[in-house]
């Protein structure tokens, strides 16, 4: 039988078997420790991830790494740590690109699942965009890499029949990836092929036919959650008081307007903002100039032109309050998919080598009345200074409203989880 | 579930563990068996030299040796920048990209170089005769611009002498007759006139009285001189050695760290040319000591032009009986060494990462699961030192440990190595004292307007005009705080851009990570984008704080040493050198409008305007 051993976890003492994993003692023990690289089969643990890090006897360090001992003292839940986990998540966020809405993961994806239970509305860091090419040459798997956290679980637990490695690690610092052995992979069975894909945390292995076994509702955590709604209360700098009426201004930039459709969507009780407020600037009025300030700007999508650029400045000069509405205009989100590849390519595909081309009419459009495309679809926050983030792709109407009324009025609100979760 | 269990780290494959069988050790040291493919980095560079690149077949040969995937041995050649996978020339020259390069006029020698060869950087001439690459400092800051051609040194290059060197090239003079003899520079060896590294020392000098010491008569010496790890972490090196002698498992290692990776740093390339004995015998000490059989020495590519001196040594020493079976007439104790060339990789530096370089594989550090004294190399007891730090092992065991610690401080006793190179007049190697301040050791080396100073390389700190009367120390001695300076000085004067020196660093990190650890891949890789931003004069005051917030996250998440102070430079100079960011940064437009360059993001575009 096992030694048992005290140990401190944020200050409480629990008694635990000696030389367990950190992670798994915690959780045992009602504290989550976040992992994404940690699975209690394998040893020693990966510690790649490091959204695990705690401060172990007085120094910062991963919990997966780490067996308890006696006296051992874990901090895991001050402010400092908590963000510095989130922080970490964000990092895998700006570091590859995800776009949900077209990853087959989606909803079985748990660096998805890792970003609603720490509450993460956007990324403190700018996306890198890097241009990744996803690899099609295999007859089963495609490798996108575009999405992979290099967390080294394909490449210790994916090996043949006769024990050789499938996938690798290649080259090095921010070009490393993971790499395919085709020639191996095919001899994998499909039970093991499809295992790889499963095993992978993310959606960078793809066995083509196989990707999307469940329906929206029945993936893996469309019904798991760890609680109701998050600890973070936004605070408000308003005291609450006597709703006095405001102005919004609203705009959809390289956008798809479906966070305006979002914004309708809360029937009824659209009557009763409506009393409270006008909306100025805005495609529901059909301003097209600011005939007043407003209290609140509204801002959906990028910028891809600068036209955009413009429009968003003037929203700056004449709002109190700005806020990105969803992904678009908080990172650039489905537009951004052109952010990989230079502007040339993607116009030269759209407009000279494209099938449906008359002949002839070989030119990619440029005229003075255009607006001029950006190189890069900009983020709003890359543009002017954004002083809130509303997650989703579009966020939830319940979520976008109870934002703005606390903005506006100081109201207290919490977001539930399902309107937090919005793929 | 079925566990995974790994015998070899986790970067190694499955490898079995019966390659190391107890009896081993009693077999002769020729035949000490390390598994096959520990030799995977010397045979990717047969390979390599031969043809001068690595080639799908030559994969799958080794593939196939090996037992294998492709995936997983291009996988390991994918990690050294000194493998190519296709021809690199029949002449590959690296230049050296570090700070005292640029400050010594690497953009000039580049354009020389690409006007020469008719290569373009990073590419071979057409005739497929010169490839043209760049690397990070190859030890030679003392003698800017320098460059490796076929990994042959060329120093003190200006646009002349490198005409002449690719016409004599291209007439065929072999490049081993044209390359140069770095100079070592010894410009200082303490005032005492007699210093400690440099004295004299005849083969025998030390290894002659281990058997008269004593395994534990060797530990109290180093304990008493207070040997402290050389390779700038400064762990005591007695507690080391200590820890490996109490290991109950067999074979030991004993590896000598000589990847000097650390940009500015060239103290082991002196001590290798100068007494590679000293070297060899601190690590015939060690092993003697912990119950070694087996040395190696862990050499950077970059140093290859040393390999041929350090193996003729090596020989010499056999031949006088110093090594191998009763190894210098000690009757239980057989010991050898070898030495293995790295292949282009910092990282390859830190002890954990070196091991699984050493064991063929990627060379990314381990998780802290085991010490290296514990399970290091093959997953046996190893102790890892820096070159310096043998060296010093076996002075103080030649010298004694009384004579040892005449020199320096009570706390520091001893003298240390420093390189130093940038806006000086006497770049080179200062042998001082601990305790020297950093002013007398400016003034030493005459340094030209001192006004940033780096300290221990791009990892270490950055130090500035208020810091000239601290003293270099390894333990607090005095009031004052020391600075504990790992080898190396590089100096910039006035003139010089210290956002500069900073992407400079930036750079390095963001391609030397191993790439392993969140924190470090994409952390690095998103603090050289805000640089660059800073550089073209978009970042307001919220950048430099990021900057900060960012580098603490990842100082306190990655996991070896690379990430944990690549970082360190730049929050330093954010403070140190207020003013001059504050002079950088973009005044925002009443804090909302950021600066942004709408005419450069629509340059693209514009193009397309007949
Ligand atoms: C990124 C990194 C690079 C390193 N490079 C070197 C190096 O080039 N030479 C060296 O001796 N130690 C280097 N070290 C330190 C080694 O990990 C190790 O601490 C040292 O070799 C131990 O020897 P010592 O105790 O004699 O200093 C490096 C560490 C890190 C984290
Ligand atoms: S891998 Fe996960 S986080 Fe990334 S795009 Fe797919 S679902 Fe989203
Ligand atoms: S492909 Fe998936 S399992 Fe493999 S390293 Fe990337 S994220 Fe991890
Ligand atoms: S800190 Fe950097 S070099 Fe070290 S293990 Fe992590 S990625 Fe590799
Ligand atoms: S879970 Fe600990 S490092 Fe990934």
């Amino acid at each position: 039988m096992a030694k048992h051993v005290n140990i401190t976890i944020d200050g409480r003492s629990f008694l635990v078997d000696e030389g367990k994993n950190l992670v798994d003692v915690a959780r045992e023990n009602g504290i989550f420790i976040p992992s994404l690289c940690y699975f209690d089969h394998i040893e020693p643990p990966l510690g790649t991830c490091r959204t695990c890090t705690c401060k172990i006897n007085g120094k910062f360090g991963p919990a997966c790494t780490e067996k308890v001992s006696e006296g051992l003292t874990v901090e895991v839940n001050t402010e400092e740590l908590k963000d510095s986990r989130k922080a970490l998540v964000e990092m895998m966020f700006a570091e590859g690109n995800h776009i949900c809405p077209s990853c087959e993961k989606s909803g079985n994806c748990d660096l998805q699942h890792m970003g609603y239970e720490l509450g993460i509305s956007h990324s403190r860091f700018p996306h890198l965009f890097k241009d990744r090419v996803i690899d099609y040459n295999s007859q089963r798997m495609v490798m996108e890499h575009n999405r992979c956290i290099k967390c080294l679980r394909c490449v210790v637990e994916v090996f043949t029949d006769d024990g050789k490695r499938v996938f690798n690690y290649q080259s090095r610092g921010h070009e490393t990836y993971v790499g395919l052995d085709y020639e191996q992979e095919a001899r994998l069975t499909h039970e093991q092929a499809v295992n790889a894909m499963n095993i992978c945390p993310t959606g960078a292995i793809i066995v083509r036919g196989e990707s999307i076994s469940k329906p929206f509702g029945d993936r893996k955590f469309d019904l798991t959650s760890r609680r109701e709604d998050f600890d973070e209360k936004p605070k408000s700098t308003k005291k609450p008081g006597k709703k006095t009426p405001k102005v919004i201004g609203t705009v959809s930039l390289a956008g798809c307007f479906g966070c305006h459709m979002s914004l309708l969507d809360i029937d009824t009780e659209l009557l009763d903002i409506v009393k409270l407020v006008s909306f100025n600037k805005s495609p529901l009025t059909d301003f097209k100039e600011f005939t007043t300030r407003c209290d609140i700007g509204i801002i959906e999508g990028g910028c891809c032109n600068d036209e955009n650029v413009e429009t968003l400045r003037k929203f700056r000069e004449n709002c109190d309050v700005l806020v990105s509405v969803g992904e678009c205009a908080i990172w650039g989100g489905l537009p951004s998919m052109r952010n990989m590849i230079p502007l040339g390519e993607c116009l030269e595909e759209a407009f000279l080598n494209c099938v449906t081309n008359e002949t002839g009419s070989n030119v990619v459009p440029y005229d003075v009345d255009l607006p001029k495309l950006l190189d890069r679809v900009y983020a709003c926050s890359e543009i002017v200074k954004i002083d809130y983030n509303i997650p989703g792709c579009p966020p939830d109407a319940q979520h976008i409203w109870k934002a703005v009324k606390n903005i506006l009025w100081g109201e207290e609100f919490s977001v539930l989880y399902s309107e937090f979760k919005y793929d | 579930m079925k566990k995974a269990k790994m015998n070899a780290g986790q970067n190694g494959s499955k490898q079995k563990d019966d390659t190391l069988k107890s009896e081993d050790v009693n077999t002769p040291l020729n035949v000490l068996a390390e598994p096959p493919r520990t030799q995977m980095l010397n045979r990717l560079w047969e390979f390599q030299m031969a043809k001068g690149y690595i080639s799908e077949s030559d994969i799958s040969t080794l593939a196939r040796e090996y037992d294998l995937s492709v995936i997983e041995v291009e996988g390991v050649v994918s990690f050294y920048h000194f493998f190519h996978r296709t021809p690199a020339g029949k002449f590959t020259i690296y230049l050296n990209n570090s700070m005292t390069s640029e400050l010594k006029g690497f953009r000039r020698m580049l354009e020389a170089f690409e006007r020469e060869t008719g290569a373009s950087v990073g590419s071979v001439d057409p005739t497929g005769t010169f490839g043209l690459f760049l690397t990070p400092c190859i030890g030679l800051c003392d003698q800017e611009p320098a460059a490796l051609i076929n990994f042959y040194p060329f120093t003190n290059l200006n646009t002349l002498k490198i005409r002449s060197v690719i016409t004599k090239l291209k007439k065929g003079v072999p490049v081993s007759q044209i390359c140069d003899q770095p100079d070592s520079h010894i410009r200082y060896t303490t005032k005492k006139n007699e210093g400690i590294f440099f004295r004299e020392f005849k083969p025998g000098d030390a290894l002659n009285k281990l058997s008269r010491m004593g395994p534990d008569g060797i530990i109290d010496v180093m304990r008493d001189s207070k040997l402290a790890g050389r390779g700038g972490a400064f762990y005591p090196t007695w507690m080391k050695w200590q820890a490996a002698a109490e290991e109950e498992n067999k074979p030991r290692f004993v590896l000598c760290n000589a990847d000097e990776g650390e940009p500015g740093t060239f103290k082991d390339r002196v001590l290798m040319s100068e007494v590679p004995e000293t070297m060899i015998e601190g690590m015939i000490a060690c092993g003697y000591t912990i119950g070694a059989e087996f040395g190696l020495i862990y050499l950077r590519g970059e140093y290859r032009w040393l390999k041929e001196k350090i193996d003729k040594t090596l020989d010499l020493y056999r031949e006088k009986g110093f090594l191998g079976r009763h190894c210098g007439g000690i009757s239980d104790f057989h010991f050898d060494i070898r030495v293995q060339m790295g292949a282009g990789s910092y990282v390859c530096g830190e002890e954990t990462a070196m091991i699984e370089s050493l064991e063929g594989n990627r060379g990314e550090p381990r998780t802290k699961w085991f010490f290296p004294v514990q399970k290091g190399y093959l997953q046996k007891p190893t102790v890892v030192n820096n070159v310096e730090t043998f060296c010093a092992a076996a002075r103080i065991i030649q010298i004694g440990v009384k004579e040892y610690n005449k020199y320096g401080l009570p706390k520091s006793p001893g003298t240390k190595l420093i390189s130093v190179s940038g806006d000086c007049n006497l770049p080179g190697l200062y042998e001082i004292e601990w305790g020297m301040t950093l002013k007398e050791l400016c003034d030493l080396c005459e340094a030209d307007d001192p006004w940033y100073i780096q300290e221990s390389g791009p990892s270490g700190t950055v130090l500035g005009l208020e810091d000239m009367n601290r003293p270099i120390a390894m333990f607090g001695d005095m009031f004052t705080q020391h600075i504990r300076c790992g080898g190396a000085i590089t100096i910039f004067n006035k003139r010089r851009d210290i956002i500069q020196i900073l992407m400079n660093y930036a750079n390095f990190y963001k391609s030397e990570s191993c790439g392993i650890c969140t924190p470090c891949r994409a952390g690095n890789f998103i603090i050289q984008r805000k640089l660059e931003h800073l550089q073209n004069g978009l970042a307001d005051a919220d950048d430099l704080e990021d900057l900060k917030k960012w580098s603490f996250l990842i100082r306190t998440t990655s996991r070896c040493g690379l990430g944990k102070t690549a970082n360190n430079s730049l929050v330093i100079a954010l403070d140190k050198f207020a003013d001059y960011f504050k002079d950088h940064i973009a005044p925002s437009d009443k804090g909302l409008n950021r600066k942004f360059n709408l005419e450069a993001a629509t340059h693209e575009y514009e193009s397309y305007k007949d």
